[in-house]
């Protein structure tokens, strides 16, 4: 391989820019369904795991013992394992095991335990008074969930998802390669595989500055809910 | 107002077996007066408290306010006779997220009051407490009295026919307890609400209340009058009650 001049990598990565958008326009895909499906169903989970512990509202030994038992199932999976043991399924419900969409299959499962336990240890940090007072005035389960727990919780709620986001852009790296497309895909198809090392440190750069600006944005809004 | 009829409750040891917090107790509290529970720590005072709007089971007996029993209804009978059932907390519990006029609104909402009435009944709590100019405050920027008006404001809204207080001054000063005491005898006398206040301390006793119950390992020793600030106390306990003060 020629030696580069930086001039030669800009003109470079200049000429791949239509390739470079289509991998973040992937990435965002993959993240997108991958965040959905934690919040609507990992959301969920989380509250419920919360609520079935001893002394909560709907404290069950073993309804908890049986969810924990489940989210700590699908976490002890190395992500790329689980990828693969999940084809079937992405084969079932996507049609195909290819694109980014197909990645989003095994991303969201392994997002849904994940977002469920932070979901769980956030709401942990709310005083046990303050929900034994909206019990005292007669609320039910559902608004205390909502107007209670998740209110008391949202800025903790929105740190959890800041740090799934960000995880999971380095997951959707790892489905990327397995043929889901996206920015970690490009850096590996073109800087490792074809040496292009240029495109390599692009992308490596790319991926600094996107979790640079999600963690800023998720503390900007994290600190606004706060008023704790 | 208020009929506690033979209860008993038990809660299991940490380290296994029964810790009986309230036993075999009865217990008459009349509308419109404002009645201490009053003991040492571990008497089992603020268990027989939070049997009143059943936050606590008990393992027997029956719990009758206004009539109906408590005891003997389904979930959401017990919601709707606990939004008639006012309750302030030693630690305020107020949530840190809403502002001072909507944790105000909190048992409004859930009662399904409209929000005209709601603004409008929020800021005639916010009057009988003193906190008008607090409303759009957090409680993280309030005082440790404020919080407890806003607390008080709180279970006032609904128009209880009973407020049921936790210790409601044993976190503050002296000069803000007694601050918080005369807000609540206000609020008796104003309102002909039913007062029923737990605290360890003969002063508030002799400050609010009209009656008091002396508890002691689960039970009601006696229960004294209080008249111009003077106890008249019989048992032994009563009265090294009234000396520790």
């Amino acid at each position: 391989m020629e030696e580069m001049t930086f001039a030669a990598a800009l003109a470079d990565l200049a000429g791949m820019a239509p390739e470079i958008w289509q991998a973040c326009q992937e990435t965002g895909l993959m993240l997108g369904v991958g965040l959905a499906a934690a919040i609507l169903l990992g959301g969920p989970l989380g509250i419920w795991l919360y609520l079935s512990q001893p002394g909560q509202l709907f404290a069950n030994r073993l309804v908890n013992g049986v969810l924990g038992w489940t989210v700590n199932l699908v976490r002890s999976f190395p992500f790329i394992i689980l990828m693969v043991s999940l084809v079937p399924l992405t084969r079932l419900l996507v049609g195909s095991t290819i694109g980014p969409v197909a990645a989003a299959v095994p991303l969201s499962f392994a997002a849904i335990p994940y977002f469920a336990r932070l979901v769980e240890q956030t709401l942990r940090e709310i005083p046990r008074g303050v929900v034994e007072a909206a019990e005292a005035m007669g609320a039910s389960p559902l608004q205390i969930i909502i107007k209670v727990l998740l209110n008391e919780a949202r800025s903790g709620l929105i740190s959890s998802l800041t740090i799934l986001t960000i995880s999971f852009l380095s997951y959707s790296a790892v489905a990327g390669v397995v043929g889901g497309g996206g920015i970690g895909d490009l850096a590996i198809r073109y800087g490792y595989y074809r040496f292009q090392t240029d495109v390599m440190v692009a992308m490596v750069l790319l991926l600094v500055v996107i979790v640079q600006i999600i963690q800023l944005l998720g503390n900007r809004l994290a600190a606004r809910l706060d008023k704790r | 107002m208020i009929h506690l009829q033979n209860i008993r409750k038990r809660f299991r040891r940490p380290g296994g077996g029964w810790f009986d917090a309230v036993q075999d107790t009865s217990l008459a509290i009349t509308a419109g007066e404002v009645f201490g529970l009053i003991g040492f720590s571990g008497a089992g005072k603020s268990t027989l408290l939070r049997l009143i709007n059943l936050l606590e089971r008990p393992d027997s007996g029956a719990v009758i306010v206004d009539g109906q029993d408590l005891t003997a209804m389904d979930a959401p009978a017990l919601r709707r006779a606990r939004q008639h059932l006012g309750m302030v907390f030693q630690q305020f519990n107020l949530m840190a997220n809403r502002t001072v006029a909507d944790n105000i609104a909190f048992p409004l909402e859930i009662a399904g009051w409209s929000k005209a009435d709601i603004a409008q009944r929020v800021a005639e709590c916010l009057e009988v407490v003193g906190l008008s100019d607090r409303a759009q405050h957090y409680p993280a920027q309030l005082s440790g009295g404020q919080k407890q008006r806003v607390g008080i404001a709180r279970a006032l809204a609904p128009r209880p026919k009973v407020i049921l207080a936790d210790e409601p001054t044993s976190a503050l000063d002296p000069k803000t307890t007694q601050s918080i005491l005369d807000c609540l005898r206000d609020i008796n006398q104003r309102f002909g609400v039913t007062v029923v206040i737990v605290t360890h301390e003969m002063h508030v006793v002799r400050s609010i209340c009209h009656r008091a119950a002396v508890l002691d390992a689960g039970q009601v020793v006696e229960v004294v009058e209080v008249s111009d600030g003077k106890v008249d106390a019989r048992s032994d306990l009563a009265r090294s009650l009234l000396e520790a003060a």
